[in-house]
């Protein structure tokens, strides 16, 4: 997919990166994520690379999140709609909706997105395709704004962050992400093994905590899940660390009963700190589709969700439902999953994320 | 699964089988709604395309237009349309090879390949009686192989160990060579979850296929997957010789846009739908009862062939006797229906499959939450033997012990009694008229539940 967006817009992307280069001093906010552009020659070489070892996924330059998003249909699709600098039609709105449709932006969000661009395009407001690029991105972005809100996890000791999710999203994954996110920047973590259902769940847990090494509370499985994650909690006041990131088993948003269970575990851990859960993060498939409201509104509805995270943006998918949620919701992004790699998560960043899809610059 | 869909879909055909004259206006409008329906249950664009330009077709040529009831005509059309994108009939596992019939998975990750392995297995175990080996080759994603090997443990299946450290094909090889020795009539190979556009991993699939030279290789695919659904199932279909698929998590809420994205984009058989987190929860999938489901027709048949399954025919058949004896039904009986009930999915089960249920509001389907079954067979579980048989004993003090017994109050024992009533009142109906049959009884005891559900149309 790299290869394919490479080719046609190597120059532009040069350009493109010296361009934020610049950016970046005006705007230290985005450094995390604007500092690992890679170069394309790196890119290149390294592309999919899969690492299952913890140093090997550690020595791994990091890439950026244009160059994996800008593989996406999405992007090619866009960049290719604007490229061949067509005539301001509604042919072309047409085309525009279509696509975005075609990234799981939804019906409803895909037309009122184009119906706000075609009184603006009758008026002749545009004077050629790329003026019209401009003004969806700036759509895009404004829908993003809000919910890029980083998620700060210094207010409290230790801070209680528990993830849910359906089954298959990657909420295990994320975890061992996230402790290597934090651990880098100097925290000290800790895990629980919520997730004592699904079989060897609890496993995967303790090895994500081997690798990052940091302790990891586990019963084992069939046990309680609330009472796992009171213990945790117990050891981490104890043990005074800085966060406690805790699992829980994967759940559809249909089963009421295991809907309950996420409310206990609430409950039973205001027992030890009255605000915990400080966040509920919850983790949504980036391939999923409309349903992904369905799933956000039961969860939050179950649990308040506090926060989303977006996995395996590294596809072809775009979740380009995320705007929808953003809509519906508000409820903040905080990061998103490129890879199965330790280090590829990245705090979410709502202009990166449209640059990734739709860049600024005409090619020429 | 399909629900809303079916809540579109319905009410646009509705809109239309009242129609005397269908005009090529209410044509386009209905085509439209069709199209944007079809588009929110996550069908992908190409395939939405592809089936409404296959309707328009045929709805503006003479079949509709000139047929006596052109609304009935249309929505013919479109339940044809829906059976042709997904298939006729349901495939079964084609499992005639040279044993070991070996099976690979395949699929992104977290689609749910290790857990259908073992729903599989222990389908294959249990209702066609085959030997199943199970052998994983995820040596990526931690404690994979430690899931799929606790697994076979509760399915029963043998297990071929295998460590992170190997490469998976000579897992595979391995595994195919244990198999032959031990006699083994089928063998399922779990893989790693993979990306369809990381290449190392992709080839490492077709390396592991060459090795294997599976006689199924399904691809397992998660319902709730969006537009991106045509873009895998493309590349896994190019990369593999596919023979068939899996939907799994389909006992969300997901509208199954995906059903018919990926049947019509690979061309293979969806053989298989995974409904529930216990390993039993795999059932063959019917492509012509969907369509059905679909369109808010209900699926009978299914319903039929669950209750041949899973009712106890022993107990049925001595109720039966007794009631035609004229001897009383009493409220061990009811415990027994109850108790059927539940083990065929639940009330909510039950209504998913009936015909018209695709109207009813989801407040009604709310109400008829199996908590209250499950209260009714505590209420019964907290009498005494006696009381079970003679219900008439039950007055003031006995049913205050029941209620504090079941964590009820009385006049949740009270609604279970008058209920009973109903039931028993049935049952000597029965008797006497020699009718018999389960379906008649399951309706009698699904009358007198509390909040009850509206006349079937």
């Amino acid at each position: 997919m790299l290869k394919f967006w490479k080719k046609k817009n190597d120059p532009a992307a040069d350009k493109r990166e010296a361009a934020h280069g610049d950016a970046d001093a005006e705007a230290p906010r985005d450094e995390a994520v604007r500092d690992d552009v890679a170069t394309p020659a790196e890119a290149e070489t390294e592309a999919p690379s899969r690492a299952p070892e913890t140093a090997e996924a550690a020595a791994e330059p990091p890439r950026s999140w244009r160059e994996r998003l800008g593989g996406s249909s999405f992007a090619r699709g866009l960049g290719g709609l604007f490229k061949r600098n067509p005539p301001l039609d509604d042919a072309l709105l047409d085309e525009l909706e279509t696509l975005l449709i075609t990234s799981d932006v939804g019906v409803t969000a895909s037309t009122a997105l184009v119906e706000a661009l075609r009184p603006r395009v009758r008026k002749r407001e545009f004077v050629d395709a790329g003026a019209l690029r401009q003004a969806l991105r700036q759509a895009l972005i404004e829908q993003l704004r809000p919910v890029q809100q980083p998620l700060d996890v210094s207010a409290r000791q230790p801070f209680v962050m528990l993830v849910v999710g359906v089954n298959g999203v990657g909420k295990t994954t994320t975890i061992g992400k996230l402790a290597h996110h934090h651990l880098a920047a100097g925290r000290k973590v800790m895990l629980a093994a919520g997730d004592t259902f699904r079989a060897a769940a609890v496993e995967q847990l303790k090895t994500w905590g081997e690798r990052n090494r940091v302790p990891v509370v586990a019963q084992g499985q069939g046990a309680d899940s609330a009472s796992v994650i009171f213990d945790a909690l117990q050891g981490a006041q104890s043990r005074k660390a800085d966060l406690l990131i805790a699992d829980t088993a994967g759940r559809l948003h249909t089963q009421g009963g295991l809907m309950d269970e996420l409310g206990k575990i609430a409950r039973v851990l205001k027992k030890l700190d009255p605000d915990a859960p400080h966040e509920v993060l919850m983790v949504i498939d980036g391939t999923t589709g409309q349903n992904a409201i369905s799933q956000v509104r039961q969860f939050h509805q179950a649990i308040g969700v506090t926060g989303l995270v977006v996995t395996k943006l590294d596809g072809t998918a775009r979740g380009g439902v995320v705007f929808a949620l953003a809509r519906e919701f508000g409820l903040p992004i905080r990061y998103i999953g490129l890879g199965e790699g330790i280090a590829d998560l990245r705090p979410f960043d709502a202009e990166a994320y449209v640059d990734g899809l739709l860049p600024a610059e005409t090619d020429a | 699964m399909f629900e809303s869909l079916s809540q579109r879909l319905s009410s646009t055909v509705q809109r239309l089988r009242g129609r005397g004259r269908l005009t090529e206006e209410n044509i386009q409008e209905s085509l439209r709604e069709v199209r944007i329906a079809l588009l929110e249950a996550d069908v992908a664009l190409p395939v939405v395309q592809a089936l409404v330009d296959r309707v328009k077709m045929r709805a503006v040529g003479q079949e509709v237009l000139k047929s006596l009831t052109p609304g009935q005509a249309l929505v013919k059309v479109v339940s044809d349309e829906l059976t042709a994108v997904m298939g006729q009939t349901n495939e079964a596992l084609d499992l005639a090879a040279q044993p070991p019939a070996v099976v690979l998975m395949a699929g992104l990750q977290g689609a749910g390949k290790t857990t259908t392995v073992a729903k599989l297995a222990r389908l294959l175990g249990e209702r066609q009686k085959k030997k199943v080996m199970v052998v994983s080759c995820d040596v990526y994603r931690p404690a994979a192989i430690a899931q799929l090997q606790t697994l076979a443990e509760q399915v029963g299946v043998a297990f071929f160990p295998s460590e992170a450290g190997q490469d998976p094909v000579d897992i595979a090889r391995n595994a195919v060579a244990a198999a032959k020795r031990e006699l083994v009539d089928v063998l399922i190979v779990d893989t790693a979850g993979r990306l369809h556009v990381d290449e190392k991993m992709m080839e490492e699939i077709q390396r592991l296929h060459a090795a294997l030279n599976p006689i199924e290789t399904l691809f397992t695919v998660d319902a709730m997957t969006g537009q991106d659904a045509a873009n895998t199932a493309k590349a896994f279909a190019d990369a593999l010789p596919l023979t068939g698929v899996v939907l799994t998590k389909t006992d969300g809420d997901a509208r199954g846009g995906a059903a018919l994205s990926v049947r019509h984009i690979t061309g293979k058989p969806i053989k298989f739908l995974g409904a529930g987190e216990k390993t039993d929860a795999l059932e063959p999938f019917h492509p012509d009862r969907v369509a059905q489901r679909i369109l808010g027709m209900g699926d009978v048949l299914s319903l039929v062939e669950e209750v041949e399954r899973k009712v106890d025919h022993e107990k049925a058949q001595n109720l039966a006797k007794k009631v035609m004896k004229g001897k009383r039904f009493d409220l061990v009986d009811m415990r027994d229906q109850l108790e059927q009930m539940m083990n065929m999915g639940g009330l909510a089960g039950l209504m998913d499959k009936m015909p018209g249920m695709g109207q009813l509001p989801e407040a009604v389907k709310q109400k008829a939450n199996d908590g209250e079954v499950k209260r009714m067979i505590a209420i019964i579980n907290s009498m005494t033997q006696k009381e079970r048989r003679h219900p008439d004993l039950l007055k003031g003090s006995r049913k205050a012990r029941v209620a504090r017994g079941s964590g009820t109050q009385p006049a949740d024992v009270n609604r279970l009694l008058k209920q009973y009533m109903q039931m028993s009142k049935m049952m000597s109906k029965f008797g006497k008229g020699g009718g018999k049959g389960l379906m008649r009884q399951m309706r009698g005891a699904m009358k007198g539940m509390r909040g009850g559900m509206p006349p079937m149309r």
